[in-house]
């Protein structure tokens, strides 16, 4: 899995199944240890993402066939 | 004169009643600037209406008082709504008022009141229809005016909180007898296009006048029919307009609405955090009972000393080597006596040993052992066999019997 195309909203969701899998503690050690690996790559994927972040602000515009069409807004000067 | 004396009481009374069953009385609004205005510490406002002319004494009772939109002052234009009575004490008559609008809004007021119940019935502020706000919105659609400072304080929040989120405005006018067509379709376009995960529709502070674009029917029908989430944000505070009523969630302020509507990233990288701590403690609390497995595995000899143990295999090994040699030799032993015994006996039995003791033996001339007369004839040459020869002989005569 490649976890850099992995959204945010996925990552999270993946990352607290893991986490809650490993505090039951119902896997067997050699499982554990992938979850803790993947699980430490998505914390890490997470923070990419956020630290990268940067708000996109598109007005949104109609086209002449009544399409939206987005282009850019600028917000802070 | 016959007429009858009355007590001012039953005077006052008498009038009351009179009064308090006319049925225009008892529902009636009026328009007068506020004077004496008072706040006892009672919780109930007294002033007095007046306009020109006249005067007219009001109270207003902590109860009602309690759902005013606006701070009651002197020389203030309203609209008093309430019921007319006689206050018997003073002989005075007064307005009971139970709302207070300011003055040109008080058809606004009637309008927004009247709606309320009509969408209310409708089902339209049902929370059963209310659908759940998303937690992480990919993008977001704000339908407000792009001009206003409501866009830029929902963008600076955004871009703090939770910069990940793509925004889409889709700019409208806000005010106006315009802006409930234009906030409708923007609704209703962002729909159809699938613009958005989620919606904020709002605009910010302003008179209730400035407000009323989403007091409207249409904009109220286009956020119930929306299947994108809609957070509404209009105004300040204490201003609650039909859209907060109908939207999936009401922000008190634009700003507000940007709060609600994304994760804060602060909050998320602790959760990350925690999250990682949990991972590592589960971890090493499993890695430990498998260790302390692991020893009592250990403790057992086999691998406490590998060394030992094969050492002991390996004696048990010679014992069993030294027990399988001594047995063969044992073995071989019994067999060379054996031989030896058998050899011996053979020995004994050999005709040649027996010859020495004397004995002889006869044969004829194709071999056989001569045991019986009548193997021979007469006349027969025979050979007789000594131990250390042989003779050559001619059956003479045969005698039977011993």
């Amino acid at each position: 899995m490649n976890q850099e195309n992995l959204t945010f909203e996925a990552s999270m969701a993946r990352l607290e199944q893991i986490v809650r899998a490993m505090e039951r503690g119902d896997v067997a050690l050699e499982e554990s240890l992938k979850l803790f690996q993947e699980g430490t790559e998505l914390v890490r994927n997470c923070q990419t993402l956020l630290d990268n972040a940067q708000l996109q602000i598109k007005k949104i515009m109609t086209a002449p066939d009544g399409s939206p069409v987005e282009e850019e807004f600028q917000d802070e000067p | 004169m016959a007429q009858n004396v009355l007590s001012i009481s039953q005077l006052n009374e008498y009038i009351r009643g009179k009064m308090d069953a006319d049925p225009l009385l008892a529902q009636i609004a009026v328009r007068g600037e506020i004077s004496n205005y008072k706040l006892y510490p009672s919780g109930h406002h007294y002033f007095t209406l007046k306009d020109e002319s006249s005067a007219l004494k009001c109270v207003l009772f902590k109860g009602n008082a309690m759902r005013l939109r606006f701070h009651p002052e002197n020389g203030m234009k309203i609209i008093a709504v309430g019921k007319v009575s006689v206050y018997p004490r003073d002989g005075a008559y007064q307005l009971y008022c139970t709302a207070l609008t300011m003055d040109g809004v008080g058809d606004l007021y009637a309008a927004f009141e009247q709606l309320k119940k009509k969408l209310a019935a409708q089902g339209l502020f049902d929370p059963a229809h209310k659908k759940p706000i998303p937690k992480y919105p990919g993008t977001i659609g704000i339908v407000t005016s792009s001009a206003g400072a409501a866009v830029h304080d929902m963008l600076r929040i955004l871009r703090k909180r939770y910069p990940l989120s793509k925004v889409r405005l889709l700019p409208v006018r806000v005010q106006g007898a315009e802006a409930p067509g234009e906030i409708a379709a923007a609704i209703g376009y962002a729909n159809h296009y699938h613009l958005a995960d989620l919606l904020i529709v709002g605009r910010g502070g302003g008179s209730i006048e400035d407000l009323w674009a989403f007091n409207d029917e249409q904009v109220a029908y286009a956020i119930y029919r929306s299947e994108i989430p809609i957070i509404s944000a209009v105004g300040h505070e204490p201003d609650i307009t039909i859209s907060d009523y109908v939207a999936d969630l009401r922000a008190a302020t634009p700003s507000n609405a940007a709060e609600l509507a994304v994760p804060d990233q602060d909050a998320l990288r602790q959760n990350l955090d925690a999250m990682s701590n949990t991972m590592v403690s589960s971890l090493s609390r499993q890695v430990k009972a498998a260790q302390q497995h692991l020893q009592v595995l250990a403790s057992s000899q086999a691998l406490q000393s590998p060394t030992g143990y094969l050492e002991q295999r390996h004696q048990s090994v010679e014992l069993l080597k030294n027990r399988l040699a001594s047995a063969q030799d044992r073995n071989i032993t019994k067999a060379k006596q054996r031989y030896i015994a058998g050899v011996s006996k053979l020995e004994a039995m050999s005709p040649l040993k027996v010859l020495t003791r004397g004995y002889s033996m006869a044969q004829t001339k194709r071999g056989e052992v001569v045991r019986s007369i009548s193997q021979v004839a007469l006349g027969e040459r025979i050979r007789i066999q000594l131990s250390d020869g042989s003779l050559s002989a001619t059956v003479m005569k045969k005698e039977e019997g011993k």
